[in-house]
């Protein structure tokens, strides 16, 4: 199958229009052109969200929510409309439930550190699982340390899915108050049952909190769908700028959350005696805002709304298997887990060559994977390996470069040989 | 054969590191070590921990290495294990030292006296200057070296 076939798909996506809007992609690496294949780690921008950015400071700019001037008030105006996309990308009905934070790993610290020294007490339980991002584990383990809070963890299955047993398990008792939980996971690829883990949560009196770095950027979510009551993403994975991420959660634990960082713009009144909070969500933006990355992550919920979420998913589905096929036929090659619900992420390990290895090398084919633990420490190891090699896809990824990673693999086993 | 030849890596995976790479010497735990060392990379994964006997004359008797890692961790921890014994704990932290610049910069200034022959046989590891992110990798041993040296049991590079 050829990126040819692809695009005679009705409703496919046109991938060499989608690259030309980005610029880096025509840039050239050691001589040789740019192969990105780590989009997992931070997607590349495309030329919407760069002009977005550009055009904000060249032409309205200047602190939101304070000036009286009229740029203050335009530039108040084009941050709070991406806010209104934020919600519109989330499926959130309402707009307030959006909070604007650094990344993900803020959005979860922020939770556990308002929702969980707030709301949970001593001896109360917070579920995660095994295929967890650092961020969605340490910040639980800082709140167990300093909170008594348990921290539980649901295992993972040999072919990388949730054990829903092993999940079902941890809930029996009742304790659980919080099910933190990847929506799809940046090592295996693996989407997490989401509805069915919200239902059984539920069930079992827990909130759930859904870390969607990943899963956001590879299809649609609807957080009402879902029946979550978090759901965090980051704008940088999303094809926006760094420094720009989400926090949805339903309003009535927005309001009963107290604040987490302290400052301008998240209070109604300050003297020094006391102060009172503004509503949310401002309750939970201190300080001057990522005003600029704000309006780049507006552009890029804009651009891949236009191309449309069914095509990136198709896209990305048939690169998932193409990649799958490929790599899983060389001698040598071992894919970490084999999900029966899984986007396009795809860990391996080479037989007798190291991650770091087998990513030098192909850096210097042009090709750029991610090497090591992923942020995932416990997850590699459970797999009883120091690291691997991850390669990522997304809507800018063609065929032909996945076969260019294949071709190279098998020159690496030779080269070690 | 040009199908596999990677020539322009071969300025990193010069032939004597995929050697002790692939067959690293002195790679086992050393029971009646008197000194040893746990070195980590939390980016990459790899764990090192070298293990030091010392003779009569306080000189390193024996080295040894234990731990998984890639082709430059590995064989740089095996090159070390070959180097340091018959030397003092002075001399075998220059060379660590000399060795730590000729990753960083590619060349190695103070080349000379006990260290040169030494530094000689570890030339081929100044090919990770060309690679920052790999400087680790071929310095992470000899952080452990040192430390065990010291006796401080545990270090971490980033």
């Amino acid at each position: 199958m050829t990126d040819a076939h692809a695009m005679e798909r009705p409703g496919a996506l046109d991938v060499a229009a989608v690259r030309r809007e980005f610029p880096i992609l025509s840039e050239t690496v050691r001589g040789k052109p740019l192969v990105f294949l780590d989009s997992a780690a931070s997607a590349q921008k495309p030329r919407k969200v760069i002009e977005a950015m550009v055009s904000a400071m060249e032409h309205q700019y200047a602190n939101v929510h304070r000036g009286l001037h009229w740029m203050s008030e335009r530039t108040t105006e084009a941050y709070e409309s991406a806010r209104d996309a934020a919600a519109a990308f989330l499926g959130a009905g309402d707009r307030d439930e959006i909070v604007f934070v650094r990344n993900t790993t803020e959005a979860i610290n922020l939770v556990a550190h308002s929702y969980g020294r707030g709301m949970l007490r001593a001896g109360d339980a917070v579920l995660i699982s095994e295929m967890e991002h650092h961020s969605n584990i340490v910040p639980w383990q800082m709140l167990r340390d300093s909170h008594g809070v348990e921290l539980r963890v649901a295992p993972v299955t040999e072919a990388g899915e949730l054990d829903m047993a092993g999940f079902v398990a941890l809930l029996a008792d009742g304790r659980v108050r919080l099910v933190s939980i990847t929506h799809m996971s940046n090592v295996l690829g693996t989407y997490t049952p989401a509805e069915r883990i919200v239902r059984l949560a539920h069930d079992a009196g827990a909130k759930v909190m859904l870390d969607g770095s990943q899963a956001a950027v590879h299809r649609k979510v609807n957080v009402e769908a879902l029946g979550c009551d978090f759901y965090v993403f980051t704008g940088h994975k999303l094809y926006g700028p760094t420094g720009i991420g989400v926090l949805w959660a339903r309003r009535e634990l927005l309001e009963a959350m107290p604040p987490f960082l302290g400052g301008g713009d998240m209070i109604s009144s300050v003297s020094f005696e006391r102060s009172t909070w503004a509503r949310v969500p401002h309750k939970f933006e201190a300080g001057t805002p990522a005003i600029l990355e704000a309006i780049g992550l507006k552009a890029a919920i804009e651009w891949t709304t236009a191309l449309g979420w069914d095509a990136i998913a198709a896209h990305e589905q048939a690169l998932t298997d193409h990649a799958l096929a490929r790599l899983s036929a060389i001698e040598g090659v071992s894919i970490l887990g084999r999900a029966q619900d899984r986007g396009g992420v795809v860990s391996f390990t080479l037989d007798g060559v190291h991650a770091h290895d087998v990513a030098t090398i192909l850096d210097r084919q042009g090709i750029a994977v991610r090497a090591g633990q992923h942020c995932a420490e416990p997850l590699i190891r459970r797999f009883g390996l120091d690291s691997t090699v991850r390669a990522s896809v997304a809507a800018y990824t063609t065929l032909g470069e996945i076969d260019c990673l294949v071709e190279q693999l098998v020159r690496v086993r030779a080269f070690f040989r | 054969m040009s199908e596999t030849a990677f020539d322009e890596l071969r300025d990193l995976y010069q032939e004597v590191i995929l050697d002790h790479g692939r067959h690293p010497r002195n790679h086992r735990r050393l029971a009646d070590a008197d000194r040893s060392a746990k070195g980590d990379n939390p980016i990459c994964g790899d764990r090192v921990e070298v293990f030091l006997r010392l003779g009569p004359d306080g000189r390193i008797a024996e080295a040894a290495f234990d731990g998984r890692g890639c082709a430059i961790s590995q064989a740089s921890a095996s090159l070390m294990t070959e180097i340091v014994p018959g030397r003092t704990a002075e001399e075998a932290r220059a060379i660590s030292a000399a060795l730590r610049t000729l990753a960083r910069t590619g060349t190695c200034p103070v080349c000379e006296g006990a260290v040169a022959e030494a530094m000689e046989r570890l030339t081929p590891l100044g090919g990770v200057s060309e690679y920052p992110s790999r400087v680790k990798c071929a310095t992470l041993a000899w952080h452990a070296l040192d430390a065990a040296l010291s006796s401080e049991g545990k270090v971490t590079t980033e």
